[in-house]
């Protein structure tokens, strides 16, 4: 082959991975239909629908990206769905009701939220044991692991709390006082500070992690939309931090917060009752799941509009992107 | 923590300016906040079904939810709870018991007693200064008229009830009503309260009918037959409407007349759709875990009053853990005020109407198996807060505190 040849063809070898990289996969729970719906990035076709555990609901990819963890909180365990062979090929132990969960940096501990037994239970994935539970509030709820996986903070819903908890030793160190019922935790990417959404509260509460002090808030009104449906649940970070995208539940919109100022800079209608949010890996899109509407809005980002909304399962709940 | 006492002190000392609470409560021995729960229900006539029997503790499963869920709280913050418990055998029996919470310095106590004993045991002069949480006494008169300073209403009114349904009527436009109204003094509240309703939400009673048949006969064989001739006869003759309308409080009667009715309507009021602060089927906005977590404790469904109970807990633990206070006239002036508002399994945050004492909240609409709707239904405004659409509002009220 002539070298001119080989070049062009190594380009085009090339040229085709890249395209297979980019094709990255949406993966959504549907918490009435026990299903996890699979879509194409690109195309936003449904790839497959995968019948999983009851009350599917907190995913998590596994750090090889080749497994996903899937709370399946009435079967009372975490479910481990292989990407390539979509079979379930594991169940994890985890405690009742398993609500969300999140993985540790180092790719081996999860920590779950009981939601039924005021527990976090930490689950090692390799071994397929619980190594701890650790006492939290009532109703414990979102899961947030700092950057550098010092820190897992725990919101329990009816003690209206963040528990800070040392991942290595499973103490809590902190226990801060949020608005009422607390959902989600969104670390930043400097680890240095966190926020908590509350959903009934209805807003934000802002806590550095010197000293673990509440320094902000950040507060939501939306015209002709009565303060009661504005419910933030899910969270996610735009890449470099500038920007916090906030689900608000029944008000069927998703805010947009200069983190810099705690302002909302927009609020983008989507589908019914919005509960969790998942930027694609280049950070162009956003993907939202709506509950009431049992579809996905897909947000162009940089655009600041709502571009589609796909149908998935029944009750969509949690959605990650695969790379 | 090898940590020595006084670094571990600073340490402490540290975490309390910072605002933060400590892992560990930072008051060696914090004060309890004792709370009382008094039970009394007088004896109720024989129900139309051997179905689902009014629980003997009822009420009182809820309050022991709510306090094992605010000792949970407790645990990081430091503040305890005691539930101090007691249900009499009588009228009494239950105003002796209030007395002796009160000699014991209880400040705050849950009762479920029917409003007249209520009303007799708020006049107490040993009842002064206390504090009762009521979840047992629905009557519009106790939050208007009768209204005491001391008194914070858990339950909802019967005048929110009736509103929440007749909100629904008037959003389905089922405008015509036949109301069916037992013997019982309740029943007659209760029917009152859908009169008021159906002025205010523009509904139209087109008949107002006695139920006087008496129960009892309807186990024997062929009691069917007599029955179904007794709800015929009643409901023959009467102007065209909508729906039924029914005030049975205790059950006896009202869901007789479902299908046995001269013309085909659907039954609604204390039987078939229930205006209702709490229902088994309810299970939005998170209710599937407190409905999960009183089955395990309890061993049966929640009902309302056990749901009342339960709120009535977690507002005097949700009033000490933002006050953080266990003091019971802080907490109470917490509840009291505007920053207080509690999360109950609503979609909203819950508070208490400043001139009357009423816990704001939104009433479920629930069939036996079903959730049917949740009022206040879209549409109906208020200038303050739509949950003010419900019963008794400011503008309204006759209660006048000195």
């Amino acid at each position: 082959m002539p070298p001119a040849m080989t070049r062009t063809v190594a380009a085009l070898a090339l040229a085709l991975l890249a395209g297979l990289a980019r094709a990255e996969t949406i993966l959504v729970s549907n918490e009435k239909d026990n299903t996890i719906t699979a879509l194409d990035g690109e195309s936003l076709r449904i790839l497959r629908t995968v019948p999983v555990g009851e009350r599917p609901r907190g995913i998590a990819l596994s750090q090889d990206r080749r497994h996903l963890y899937i709370c399946a909180g009435d079967s009372d365990r975490v479910e481990v769905l292989d990407l390539e062979t979509w079979q379930v090929v594991q169940h994890l132990p985890s405690g009742p009701d398993p609500e969300l969960l999140a993985l540790h940096p180092d790719g081996r501990r999860l920590f779950v939220a009981n939601e039924d037994d005021n527990m976090v239970t930490v689950v090692d994935v390799q071994r397929g044991l619980v190594l701890r539970e650790i006492p939290v509030g009532v109703e414990p709820e979102g899961m947030g692991i700092s950057p550098d996986g010092r820190f897992v903070v725990n919101t329990s819903e009816t003690t209206n709390m963040a528990h800070v908890i040392d991942a290595e030793s499973g103490e809590i160190v902190a226990n801060i006082l949020v608005g009422a019922r607390p959902r989600a935790v969104a670390w930043a990417p400097d680890g240095r500070r966190f926020w908590v959404s509350a959903e009934i509260g209805g807003t934000l509460t802002l806590i550095e992690t010197e000293g673990w002090r509440v320094t902000g808030h950040v507060e939501f009104a939306v015209p002709g939309v009565p303060p009661e449906a504005i419910q933030p649940v899910g969270m996610a970070l735009s890449g470099d931090g500038a920007r916090l995208f906030v689900a608000l539940g029944p008000a069927n919109r998703v805010a947009v917060v200069d983190t810099r100022t705690a302002r909302v800079e927009r609020y983008l209608l989507v589908g019914q009752r919005v509960w969790n949010l998942a930027l694609s890996t280049d950070g162009s899109r956003l993907y939202t799941t709506n509950g009431v509407s049992n579809d996905l809005s897909v947000i162009d980002v940089a655009a600041m509009r709502v571009t589609r909304s796909v149908p998935v399962g029944q009750a969509p709940w949690g959605v990650v992107v695969r790379p | 923590m090898p940590v020595a006492a006084g670094a571990r002190w600073r340490l402490l000392a540290l975490a309390v300016t910072l605002g933060c609470l400590a892992a560990e409560p930072v008051v060696a021995e914090p004060a309890a906040l004792g709370i009382g729960y008094l039970g009394w229900r007088p004896p109720q006539p024989l129900a139309s079904t051997l179905l689902e029997p009014p629980p003997e503790d009822e009420g009182l499963q809820g309050a022991r939810l709510g306090l094992a869920d605010n000792e949970t709280t407790g645990r990081f913050t430091g503040q305890r709870f005691t539930l101090e418990e007691r249900l009499a055998r009588g009228p009494e029996e239950a105003l002796e018991a209030l007395r002796g919470m009160a000699a014991a310095g209880l400040q705050l106590v849950v009762v479920n007693l029917p409003g007249p004993l209520l009303l007799r045991a708020i006049a107490m002069p040993e009842a002064e200064g206390l504090t009762l949480l009521n979840i047992g006494a629905p009557d519009d008169a106790l939050r208007n008229e009768q209204c005491r300073r001391g008194l914070l209403h858990i339950l909802p009114s019967r005048a929110m009830l009736a509103d929440a349904l007749a909100q629904y009527l008037a959003v389905k436009r089922w405008r015509n009503i036949f109301l069916a109204v037992g013997p019982e003094e309740g029943d007659r509240l209760y029917a009152e309260a859908m009169r008021r309703a159906a002025r205010k939400f523009g509904l139209r009673i087109v008949a107002d009918r006695p139920w006087t048949h008496e129960p009892g006969a309807q186990r024997t064989d062929t009691g069917h037959l007599s029955l179904a001739a007794e709800a015929a006869r009643f409901t023959q003759g009467a102007s065209a409407h909508d729906v039924l309308v029914v005030a049975d409080e205790a059950n006896t009667w009202g869901d007789t007349l479902s299908y046995r009715t001269t013309e085909p309507r659907p039954v609604a009021g204390t039987q078939g759709l229930t205006p209702t602060i709490w229902s088994p089927v309810h299970e939005q906005w998170g209710a599937t875990q407190l409905q999960r977590r009183f089955r395990a404790r309890a061993g049966r469904w929640m009902t309302p009053r056990d749901q009342a109970a339960w709120l009535a807990l977690r507002a005097v633990g949700e009033g000490a853990l933002r006050a953080r206070s266990t003091d019971p006239a802080v907490v109470v002036a917490y509840m009291r005020g505007p920053a207080f508002e509690l999360a109950g399994f609503k979609g909203t945050r819950l508070t208490f109407r400043d001139w009357d004492g009423q816990l704001r909240q939104p009433v479920l609409l629930a069939e036996p198996r079903s959730l049917v709707s949740v009022s206040p239904q879209p549409g109906f405004q208020h200038q303050f807060s739509e949950l003010d659409t419900l019963g008794t509002d400011r503008p309204e009220t006759r209660c006048r505190l000195p």
